[in-house]
């Protein structure tokens, strides 16, 4: 069984760094796991996608059209792959900047205003954590602890960070169960 | 040390500190950027020397240089990069030096693009520079396989004295995957006191070493590349390296792919067997030498009726499968070259158009 998560935002929304935790989370798991970034001449506030596969076999294509699940960080991201999204997966949709759904009726929209979420556990630039968290809670493609444990090695260097991120994981996970 | 998660470009680097080589000269260039940005931390910490040239033409003689004066030393670049260092190339394979050169190719020609490409195949295996020389190249699929053929490639180049190149695509550059490196932390570099200019008082010898290229008596120069053709041959016997992937049931068509597109086909492989249709696949790991033989032995499959090169160029290593093949099937092609890596569906479509009619 192989998961393929595309996160998609805005440059400097974290959305490499969100990938990259839950890739590490994965590996953690003991899962096979490759994280693809798409490289080229992106800009600063330019959109900047990336995708990470999971699975118990090594893993073959790094090139994927079709994902299992969307983590959309920005309007632009949920219009351009909302469509590629495999039936039966998850689609992050950041309610603070996208007012719209995916307009399908074969996924399920896990709709959470991350900015919101992340301006109340203290820091908006955490709204990657949030959606991160949302969408594992939700989707339980790795365990949440192992998820927070993650979160705090990736800061290991920034322990002043930790209490903020650690809340705006909480909120993302609140907001997926709720 | 277990598994971390890592760039394949930055497992290149720390795979080269792990075989000991401790000289890195090097010049920026996308997609390979981050080695140079990884080693520029880490050499300094194993008290190593990272040194960025002022252009890839001078990086290529300081590697000649420290070569020559028996240093293991490495760089990497890019394709325009590596076009820059191929006179220093040829130089380096003249002097019989060993040297390791990593390609992370992108578009060409030309300036070309940043995307992945497999476009210097010809530069890497044929020549790039002049004359009648070869390097042992190597091209990983994976990270970790990235690493293992940097670790690999030290010792190599020694063994034949002769630079040896990694040929890899952007994407085994950007992308992160787990790698997990030896424990041992050096391989023992060989003894090169017969050779390199390394001092006679350092090596406690009477004896003078030269290292050039220059040959003026015809002669000389005819034996001179009858030495460097019998390592060539040597490598062609004892290094040829290749993986098979369902090559033994009845597969009705051989794919042979490298690298990145190798991954993208062993996926198509694995769908079509879902489908019912049994399709071969032999990834060469070297280029050259190149896996002549085990590519004809599985072009004779009883139920072959069809080879196809895919690679991300416009049908580079499709002249070597069917100099492999010999005719004794038909060879096709398929790539693409702009940076947009074929999908699994594009091979799978490939796949199926040649039987089409036949089923």
């Amino acid at each position: 069984m192989q998961s393929e998560v595309k996160f998609a935002g805005f440059g400097g929304q974290g959305i490499l760094l969100s990938a990259k935790i839950l890739a590490h989370a994965a590996l953690e798991e003991g899962h096979e796991v490759v994280w693809i970034p798409s490289y080229g001449p992106e800009m600063r506030g330019g959109t900047a996608y990336c995708t990470v596969v999971i699975g118990d076999r090594p893993i073959g294509s790094p090139i994927i059209k079709n994902p299992r699940h969307l983590i959309a960080m920005n309007r632009p991201s949920l219009e351009k792959f909302a469509a590629t999204v495999k039936p039966g997966g998850i689609i992050l949709i950041n309610a603070n900047l996208i007012p719209i759904g995916s307009g399908r009726d074969d996924v399920t929209d896990l709709v959470v205003p991350v900015n919101d979420l992340a301006a109340e556990a203290g820091n908006l630039r955490a709204a990657n954590l949030v959606a991160l968290a949302a969408f594992v809670a939700r989707s339980g493609i790795v365990g949440f602890d192992i998820l927070r444990r993650c979160v705090e090695e990736e800061f290991a260097a920034k322990p002043r960070t930790l209490p903020v991120n650690m809340a705006a994981l909480e909120k993302g996970r609140q907001a997926a169960a709720g | 040390m277990g598994k971390i998660l890592m760039k394949g470009n930055e497992a290149i680097g720390e795979a080269a500190i792990r075989a000991g080589c401790l000289n890195y000269f090097a010049y920026p260039i996308t997609p390979q950027s981050e080695v140079a940005e990884y080693l520029a931390k880490r050499m300094p910490e194993v008290g190593g020397v990272f040194l960025q040239g002022e252009s890839e033409v001078a990086v290529g003689y300081m590697l000649f240089g420290a070569a020559g004066a028996g240093e293991r030393v490495f760089t990497t670049s890019s394709s325009p990069g590596i076009s820059l260092m191929s006179e220093a190339i040829s130089y380096i394979a003249a002097a019989q030096l060993p040297v390791v050169f990593v390609n992370i190719i992108r578009g060409g020609p030309g300036l070309g693009g940043i995307l992945p490409s497999q476009g210097d195949y010809f530069q890497a295996t044929k020549g790039g520079g002049h004359g009648d020389y070869h390097l042992l190249v190597l091209a990983p699929a994976s990270v970790q396989e990235t690493a293992e053929m940097v670790m690999m490639a030290f010792p190599l180049a020694e063994k034949y004295r002769n630079p040896v190149m990694i040929l890899g695509d952007g994407l085994i550059g950007q992308m992160m995957e787990p790698v997990e490196f030896p424990e041992q932390l050096r391989t023992a570099p060989s003894d090169k006191s017969g050779w390199a200019t390394s001092g006679m008082a350092t090596r406690g010898s009477r004896q003078r070493n030269l290292v050039k290229s220059l040959f003026l008596d015809p002669e000389a120069l005819n034996n001179q590349n009858l030495l460097l053709k019998s390592k060539y041959d040597q490598m062609r016997r004892e290094e040829v390296r290749y993986e098979a992937y369902n090559l033994d049931g009845d597969y009705r068509v051989l794919i042979v792919s490298y690298g990145t597109m190798s991954r993208v086909c062993r996926t198509a492989v694995d769908n079509l067997k879902a489908e019912g249709l049994e399709v071969g696949l032999l990834r060469p790991q070297t280029l050259f030498p190149f896996p002549l033989e085990a590519i004809r032995a599985a072009a004779g499959g009883p139920a072959c009726q069809a080879v196809i090169s895919i690679e991300m160029s416009m049908g580079q290593m499709v002249e070597d499968v069917e100099r492999a093949v010999c005719g004794i099937r038909p060879v096709h092609w398929y790539g693409k070259c702009g940076g947009d890596v074929p999908t699994p569906e594009e091979v799978m479509d490939v796949v199926r158009g040649l039987l089409d009619g036949d089923r």
